[in-house]
């Protein structure tokens, strides 16, 4: 990381195995040997122009997904639909009619809140299992392709899935110091 | 004031709040915009969500309970207490904390309702508030929730209209409208929620509402919602041309509603439970009365199904192995919820007290019979005569009638959501139609059960305005004060009571009844009570009508109305003849003032003195 700094300079010790690592690959490996001759040449002023042209560009920085409105919507999944509570229990003590009749209060709960806090809509209106044609420039986030996928666009295939998209999201709004890492509070009967 | 640009309309409902409004600079004529404001509110400690109804529950949680911040609102940081869906649900499991039918508690005669007494039930370190002031918090959080969205239209500067039971008495009225001055109402207006009702589907039809009904129609409107039935009849008339709509009558104020069907299904479900040797406590049933409602829509809007099945979670974090799992059936929501509450009557039923059905609230004083469609009968019987003397319905109205027939129905709220209910009603009336022999009565469609009475609200602050047509018909009582009769006293017996008409059926807004004939005398710094009379059938009586006697379903006692005359520039103990002057005021409430016969000096009689003496 430092590697530039007068003090990160290679010491004399730590010089001579790189010494004689590089005697032996000069005389072993051609490729090498070229790139040691174009070190030797006097360094010349860059172009910089060409410097920006053959530069690799630095990819964006991944986004970082803030974690609150991920424990928030946590948190109404346990509230509504009791999901944290569901998925820490072991389900091989339970008959499958036992865990049937939890799934729908699991499934009118996980609804409740989609309902209450997305609009969902499908990606794609036609009807599964239709034709249907993508031209050049489709929006490939939102549709995949499978398969034989080759030529070029406009692409013809047959809907598999419809997709779905959000189209609107409404979180809560949180208090200040409200603590997001609480999916369900504690609770004590007095 | 200024032009308003939005006329407001509230519903201030027992179980649910909702905000409608009509850009009155966008709209023109018929065609009008408008829109429902979603109301942000707590749903947990330090969350605040939007929604489109605003539930009428207030907690008043304890100093310990909540970490500093969990009951900010984006309007306030300050604020003790919590309204709204929060409220509601930390409520249900801490109800000695909980506000809840605070509106029902408004119109309870039996009560001071300006004292501090709710929760109802909450132990002596609960600082209690008044149903007053429980509605002033709803109505005030509708204000900030409507200044926060709408900064450049403050809600003091628009048209609000707030709606109120037509079965309200004119104390309850008095109470709605000094709640929302409290809440910082500045330009109010009272409209009775089945108008509302009626209102929205106009609105709703853009027009084509006149050609659905017709001269001669009796349109009846059923709006049975959480906490409460109301029920309206207005009469479709034209005069030069045009057809004017009047209310005719309106029926008692009844304490039934969603919630008692929903509460009566869980505890058939939880007999059921009994039997097993399974328990539930407190929260359990709750739970399952929630479950309970929704397997109920399901059942009632899919006959082919035979159950549904119901399970109570656990309370715990261990979910599948406390649950209690069972079903309801088809047959068992059919026998609760339509013999129950919509029983298939005949015209002549009439309400009894013998039966209770699921009701749990002690204190409120909710219908002894759970059979709306007995209510319904009571109130057509008790207005067969109700268009008699209404132009263009003399003739039609049949003498042979036991009843008054409507020949359309509208149904709102939000039990009526529920497909079979309104079959049930409607069925139930033709029945009684079929019977005499008239036509059978048709639905109006198409209301938006939980928001119609907000819409129609803000529909009637237009058309106020001058655009389109307006419900008339004025008061829908007459009223009258109690007097002791002049006979010569008899030891043991105490002189009968005589009533004396003050304000006539049908007084329009805006007008006075002077009763010059009878004079009272009221002693300086004393308050005098007297006693104050309703009459939703006696149309004919006219101001100073004295009355002897009156059959025990004419006249219903309204509690007692209270004068008092401040000492100022006076003696204690003079006496001072006034008279009385009844005024239906623009703003929906009827006000009794007393007015000095000498020197024309004015008092305020107040309704509501229960707790003054």
């Amino acid at each position: 990381m430092t590697s530039s700094t007068p003090e990160a300079l290679p010491s004399f010790f730590q010089r001579l195995p790189v010494a004689f690592g590089a005697f032996f690959s000069v005389l072993g490996n051609p490729a090498f040997a070229a790139r040691v001759i174009a070190l030797r040449q006097p360094a010349t002023v860059a172009d910089p122009a060409a410097v920006a042209k053959t530069a690799p560009v630095a990819p964006a920085p991944m986004k970082e997904a803030t974690p609150d409105a991920a424990l928030q919507l946590l948190g109404l999944l346990q509230r509504d639909a009791r999901l944290i509570d569901f998925t820490q229990e072991d389900l091989n003590q339970y008959s499958d009619a036992d865990i049937g009749g939890v799934a729908r209060v699991l499934h009118e709960g996980c609804c409740k809140v989609l309902r209450e806090h997305f609009t969902i809509t499908p990606v794609r209106t036609e009807a599964e299992g239709s034709r249907l044609t993508l031209p050049a420039g489709f929006d490939a986030r939102a549709v995949r392709l499978t398969g034989n996928v080759v030529g070029q666009a406009p692409f013809t295939g047959s809907l598999c899935h419809r997709g779905w998209r959000v189209t609107e999201t409404r979180l809560p709004k949180l208090a200040q110091n409200h603590d997001v890492c609480v999916l369900a509070q504690a609770e004590v009967e007095l | 004031m200024s032009t308003p640009r939005f006329a407001i309309g509230i519903d201030l409902g027992t179980t649910h709040c909702a905000l409608a409004y009509v850009d009155i600079s966008a709209s023109d004529g018929e065609n009008t915009s408008y829109g429902v404001l979603d109301i942000p509110q707590l749903t947990a400690p330090g969350s605040v969500d939007t929604l489109a109804l605003l539930p009428s529950f207030l907690y008043l949680p304890h100093t310990d309970e909540l970490a500093a911040g969990d009951l900010t609102l984006p309007w306030s940081d300050t604020q003790d207490f919590a309204v709204g869906e929060f409220a509601r649900s930390r409520g249900a499991q801490t109800p000695i904390r909980l506000v809840s039918s605070a509106k029902s508690w408004l119109c309870h005669p039996g009560v001071d309702r300006r004292a501090a007494i709710l929760p109802f039930d909450a132990p002596p370190e609960v600082a209690r508030i008044s149903p007053l002031e429980a509605s002033t918090r709803y109505l005030s959080h509708l204000r900030q929730a409507w200044d926060q969205a709408h900064p450049e239209d403050p809600f003091d500067q628009q048209d609000v209209t707030v709606t109120i039971p037509a079965s309200f008495d004119p104390a309850a009225r008095e109470l709605t409208a000094e709640a929302a001055r409290a809440a910082g109402y500045t330009h109010l207006t009272l409209l009775e929620e089945p108008q509302a009702a009626l209102y929205n589907w106009i609105q709703g039809s853009a027009g084509r509402w006149r050609k659905d009904v017709k001269p001669g129609d009796i349109i009846l409107v059923v709006d049975v919602g959480g906490g409460t039935s109301d029920f309206s009849l207005i009469a479709v008339l034209e005069r030069e041309g045009q057809l004017e709509l009047h209310r005719v009558a309106v029926g008692d104020h009844i304490l039934l509603g969603g919630d008692n069907m929903d509460l009566t299904l869980a505890h058939v479900v939880a007999r059921q439970l009994a039997v097993d040797g399974k328990t539930l406590d407190p929260w359990q049933m709750r739970t399952l009365t929630y479950a309970c409602r929704v397997a109920k829509e399901n059942l009632l809007s899919d006959a082919t199904l035979k159950t549904q099945a119901i399970v109570v979670p656990s309370r715990g974090a261990k979910l599948i192995g406390g649950a209690i799992r069972t079903e309801l059936s088809q047959a068992q929501v059919r026998t609760t919820i339509l013999e129950g509450f919509f029983p298939q009557v005949d015209a002549a039923a009439r309400t009894t007290s013998r039966t209770r059905g699921g009701l749990s609230q002690l204190g409120l004083p909710y219908a002894q019979d759970a059979g709306v469609t007995r209510h319904l009968a009571a109130l057509l019987g008790r207005q067969a005569g109700a268009t008699a003397e209404l132009a263009g319905f003399a003739g039609k109205s049949d003498a042979e009638a036991s009843f008054l027939h409507p020949t359309a129905v509208l149904f709102n709220g939000g039990v009526f959501k529920s497909d079979v209910l309104i079959e049930r009603t409607l069925s139930t009336l033709n029945g009684w139609l079929t019977a005499e022999k008239a036509e059978p009565a048709r639905m109006l469609a198409g209301a938006d059960m939980d928001l119609a009475v907000a819409r129609g609200a803000a529909y009637y602050g237009y058309v106020r305005r001058g655009q389109g047509v307006r419900i008339r018909g004025g008061t829908a009582r007459a009223y009258y004060v109690g007097v002791e009769s002049s006979m010569p006293a008899i030891p043991g017996i105490e002189p009968p009571m005589q009533a004396l008409c003050l304000a006539p059926f049908g007084m329009e807004e805006g007008t006075e009844a002077n009763l010059q004939t009878r004079e009272f005398g009221l002693w300086v710094g004393e308050p005098v009570v007297l006693r104050f009379f309703g009459s939703s059938v006696r149309r004919q009586d006219t101001l100073g009508t004295l009355l002897d006697f009156w059959q025990p379903d004419e006249l219903q006692a309204l509690g007692d109305i209270q004068a008092t005359l401040p000492t100022e520039g006076r003696q204690v103990g003079e006496l001072v003849q006034v008279t009385l002057r009844a005024t239906a005021t623009d703003t929906g409430t009827l006000e009794l003032t007393a007015v000095a016969t000498q020197g024309g000096e004015r008092w305020k009689v107040e309704f509501d003195v229960r707790g003054s003496h």
